[in-house]
């Protein structure tokens, strides 16, 4: 299995990325975001990081780069494609997957574990887990997802809704919501469901002396699907 | 404008500092050089009031690469891998702003570390608030972290550890260190010392801006009410920047094209570029109109005094300006030729085709002043005696649950949650314990870094606190089963010119010796912070010492909470009831005079390495050092954080319970052993000559003391968790 991890300037959880990956068994290639054309890939992967420093609103900078219209094509014609944190923020700001990405409700940073409910397991991503909640970890300033109450309902109706924020037995109340995202949404599918944003990061859950294994999980299952 | 001795004066320089100049020039100095002259001479960049005392220090051993007076220290972790390390403070700059103070704090050292060739790995920090009583502490508390966190985060660092307390001595000064590792291997060392002559020097990064112009004359006198007009003075920081800065830097230095490179940092272009030709005996000539400028009708003046981030400058192998040109376009940063390399050992400077500066270097290093200034040796107090009344209505659970929930006990997890602490992927010791524990990345290797510092102690009595504090370093290396390398010290001190206040840095520093010569661990780079204090006001004596160790298998990490029930818990190190200046003695018997707890460099060492003995042969579930709150405290966070309980039985010895389980008697840890082990144990314990006592046995949630007294794990993690929440809430 091949994939891409695209660096933008200010990515960096790149390197991360490519370790998992490689980890679990993909040939990866770390793409420029000014080359204009995307290596022959079955997963392409947008890094966490500040591209642009977020000076501009957070990914709106780096979803104009010269690598994004083969990105674009790429997802456009079905190809997975899957953006982690500020990744998630760079496919928002290409309209691949529905809504934005808010200042985290409390004004501030938060960094730790998390657990999230599967919502959907008719993709690529989640089909074959045997688990409903995984543990993850988030790591961001600009988590909260919001979007209108129209497509809330559309995005509903078409189960793009991949993720959301619980405790460990899969309950979702706000409490366990850290950013105040809308529906306690930590991760959204396209309609097609090929492209993933969302804002845990599986990469940094792939070693029991680490966060945690969830990632391991995440990614072995991925690759699984995949083949 | 005219140059005379109340412009001089005006600069920050002494009268006779203004003669001098004069004297070694043999002639009145411009404008630009008496810029250039008070930016070199000031305490903040010439030591001249610590050189002397700091020259005492250990900083030699076997596995030292490169001690003080590099960008930062260097260690050697085998297999030619090696440790870039140092502290550094920026605390004027963060009172007066916080986020900016400290943002630039932290991007000021991790570039102090990658000029050297090495990538950042791990930021850690010590901040040091007023009461939070005071109006300013909690805005400054959330401006300085999300500073540090805006920054580091950015980056794409992990912050790992740190230290965070609250003193009304800091009301008008807090304090702001920030101190980065970095990851290099032994034979792409980079140095900043210049050689050859004719190579073209090259300014590269962000462009130069009109502020933080005089930010290190700033930062080398004290505040006064009129510290809002010094708000242009503090530097504004660009992470993104500084993250291609890294990048760009780390991609030319995989070639072979660079002689010396050194970073801008304090007084900017002006201090760089003479460190540089000094420490390779050389001149250098610098034309002012290739510096590139972000804004326009910029004098030389300010070009030379500017203290704009993420800056650095380089001095290139001739011919190779093309190939490092590239990279640093790829990434999208300015790269400028601004100069070459002389034999002239002069620094000259040119604006409009004039020369507009021409000042022998050896004026502005080696004969910069050096003091030899007055200091009081401070007397060590008199014990207090515990009166029984004062103590026999207190209750043991009552006291610590409120000595958990004490501003400088509390957790601190507010603060660290706001910081990226796993980004890299190679964080398996997270902030919370007794250090932060980073993967060398594809090894089995690991480090263990921590910061601390006691100013309580420090300022009961400066020589003993001095050595306390770098064998507090030393015990929370080794809880988490690391060999202590070297150390790192921010040495923050109120005026040198007040004599007792000089006494405390005297004494501090000679502490700090003593116990880092004894326990063999080298001090390697560091930093000094004169002037804390607002007008007459100084703050308690507070140097910060960061201690690096080694764990050669991660596997072997341990960390502090209660892993299973039914195992035992021991306390190694003699307690023989020290309360004076112990958090107890101060917040609940409202005592503040005594002596700090004694120092035994023996026992530490004994102790300490006879712990990584025990560590050695897996016969150590999880460790913690006594500290602040004594025993008592020191087990209550292993259960919180292992959410178990603990049976305890004091031993019988003769001091009293509150004696027992609050003293703050050093050289001490906290065991949990299993059972079956505890021969083996005690065996090596007794074999050594490290005292121990039977503390307890490990049950499922509730803390007993003498089979009576109990209380819940989770009542005394809400003690220890709500108080820093509902402070900035």
């Amino acid at each position: 299995m091949k994939s891409s991890v695209i660096t933008f300037p200010g990515s960096n959880c790149d390197r991360d990325m490519d370790v998992a990956l490689k980890k679990f068994g993909f040939k990866n290639k770390m793409v420029w975001h000014a080359d204009a054309e995307l290596p022959k890939s079955d997963l392409v992967v947008l890094p966490g990081g500040f591209s642009y420093g977020d000076y501009l609103r957070c990914g709106s900078m780096a979803s104009k780069s010269k690598i994004m219209q083969s990105v674009i094509n790429f997802a456009n014609s079905g190809g997975i494609v899957m953006g982690i944190c500020n990744g998630f923020q760079i496919l928002v700001e290409t309209g691949l997957v529905p809504g934005v990405l808010l200042r985290n409700k409390y004004l501030e940073f938060i960094c730790k574990n998390v657990f999230v409910k599967i919502c959907d397991k008719h993709n690529k991503y989640f089909k074959n887990v045997n688990n409903e909640v995984l543990e993850f970890h988030i790591a961001h300033n600009e988590g909260n997802y919001f979007c209108s109450n129209d497509q809330l309902k559309e995005i509903e109706d078409n189960n793009q809704i991949a993720i959301k924020y619980c405790d460990k037995n899969g309950k979702i109340e706000d409490q366990f919501n850290p950013n105040g995202s809308i529906k306690n949404i930590a991760g959204i599918f396209n309609k097609g469901k090929n492209v993933l944003g969302m804002m845990p990061h599986p990469e940094r859950m792939i070693d029991t002396s680490l966060s945690g294994e969830d990632g391991s999980l995440f990614f072995k299952n991925l690759i699984n699907n995949l083949k | 404008m005219i140059v005379n001795e109340r412009v001089a004066i005006d600069h920050g320089l002494k009268k006779d500092e203004y003669s001098k100049i004069c004297e070694l020039l043999k002639r009145t100095p411009n404008i630009t050089e008496l810029g250039i002259f008070s930016a070199m001479w000031n305490e903040h960049c010439s030591y001249k009031s610590s050189k002397l005392h700091l020259k005492k220090l250990p900083t030699k051993g076997k596995k030292v690469i490169q001690g003080p007076g590099e960008n930062a220290g260097v260690i050697d972790i085998e297999d030619n891998d090696a440790i870039v390390f140092k502290i550094e403070s920026h605390n004027h700059p963060s009172f007066i702003e916080p986020y900016q103070g400290a943002a630039t704090g932290v991007g000021g050292i991790m570039r102090d570390v990658f000029t050297m060739g090495a990538r950042p790995i791990a930021n850690l920090n010590s901040i040091h608030f007023g009461s939070p009583q005071h109006k300013k502490t909690k805005n400054l508390l959330r401006g300085v972290v999300h500073g540090i966190g805006g920054y580091g985060n950015c980056m794409g660092v992990p912050t790992i550890a740190g230290q965070t307390s609250f003193d009304s001595s800091y009301n008008g000064n807090i304090l702001v260190n920030a101190m980065t590792l970095g990851l290099v291997k032994k034979d792409k060392i980079f140095y900043s010392k210049a050689a050859g002559l004719n190579k073209p020097v090259i300014y590269v990064g962000s462009k130069t801006g009109r502020d933080g112009i005089h930010g290190a004359s700033m930062a080398s006198a004290s505040f006064d009410e009129k510290i809002e007009e010094k708000k242009p003075t503090v530097q504004v920081g660009d992470p993104f920047t500084e993250k291609l800065l890294l990048e760009a830097c780390l991609e030319l230095m995989a070639g072979d094209s660079i002689i010396a490179i050194q970073d801008m940092g304090a007084a900017g272009l002006t201090s760089s570029s003479i460190e540089m030709a000094s420490k390779g005996n050389l001149g250098i000539e610098i034309n002012l109109n290739k510096v590139p400028c972000r804004e326009t009708k910029m004098t030389p003046y300010e070009i030379m005094l500017s203290e704009s981030q993420e800056r650095m400058l380089i001095i290139l192998e001739n011919g190779k300006e093309e190939r490092a040109k590239k990279i640093f376009d790829k990434w999208n940063l300015d790269f400028a030729v601004i100069g070459k390399t002389t034999g002239s050992k002069k620094i000259e400077i040119y604006f409009d085709k004039e020369r507009v500066a021409d000042i022998p270097i050896n004026t502005l290093v080696e004969n910069s002043p050096m003091y030899d200034r007055k200091w009081k040796k401070a007397k060590l107090p008199k014990k207090n005696r515990i009166k029984k009344e004062d103590i026999k209505h207190l209750k043991i659970i009552d006291v610590l649950k409120k000595i958990l929930a004490n501003p400088n006990v509390c957790s601190k997890e507010w603060i660290w949650q706001q910081y990226d602490h796993t980004v890299m992927g190679d964080t398996i010791q997270k902030p919370g314990g007794d250090a932060g524990v980073v993967r060398v990345h594809g090894t089995n290797k690991a480090i263990a870094a921590s910061v601390d510092s006691s100013a309580v102690y420090c300022w009961a009595h400066p020589l003993t606190g001095g050595k306390q504090v770098v064998c507090e370093s030393f015990r929370n290396l080794i809880s988490v089963g690391a060999k202590p390398i070297a150390i790192t010290n921010c040495l923050n001190f109120g005026s040198p010119e007040n004599e007792e206040n000089m006494g405390e840095f005297v004494e501090c520093v000679q502490g700090i010796g003593e116990a880092s010569e004894y326990l063999k661990f080298p001090v390697v780079s560091g930093n000094v912070s004169f002037y804390n204090q607002t007008k007459d006001e100084g703050i308690k004596p507070t140097p910060a010492i960061g201690g690096v160790g080694l764990i050669k298998d991660y596997k072997n990490m341990i960390t502090m909470e209660f892993k299973e029930v039914g195992n035992l818990v021991l306390v190694i190190g003699k307690t023989e009831g020290h309360i004076d200046q112990s958090l107890f003695a101060r917040n609940i018997l409202d005592e503040k005079n005594g002596p700090p707890p004694e120092v035994n460099l023996f026992n530490e060492k004994n102790n300490g390495e006879t712990l990584l003995k025990l560590i050695d042969n897996n016969l150590i579930k999880s460790a913690h050092d006594v500290s602040l709150g004594g025993i008592i405290t020191a087990v209550a966070k292993m259960s919180i954080k292992g959410k178990k309980g603990i049976n305890i039985i004091k031993p019988k010895y003769l001091i009293n319970e509150v004696e027992y389980f609050f003293a703050e008697d050093q050289g001490r840890y906290i065991l949990e052993i299993n059972r079956k082990d505890f021969k083996k144990v005690t065996d090596i314990l007794n074999k050594n000559a490290v005292h121990f006592d039977e503390l307890g046995t490990i049950t499922e949630n509730e803390l007993y003391i003498n089979d009576k007294t109990k209380v819940t794990i989770d009542e005394l993690s809400t003690s220890n968790k709500s108080w820093l929440n509902k402070f900035m809430s």
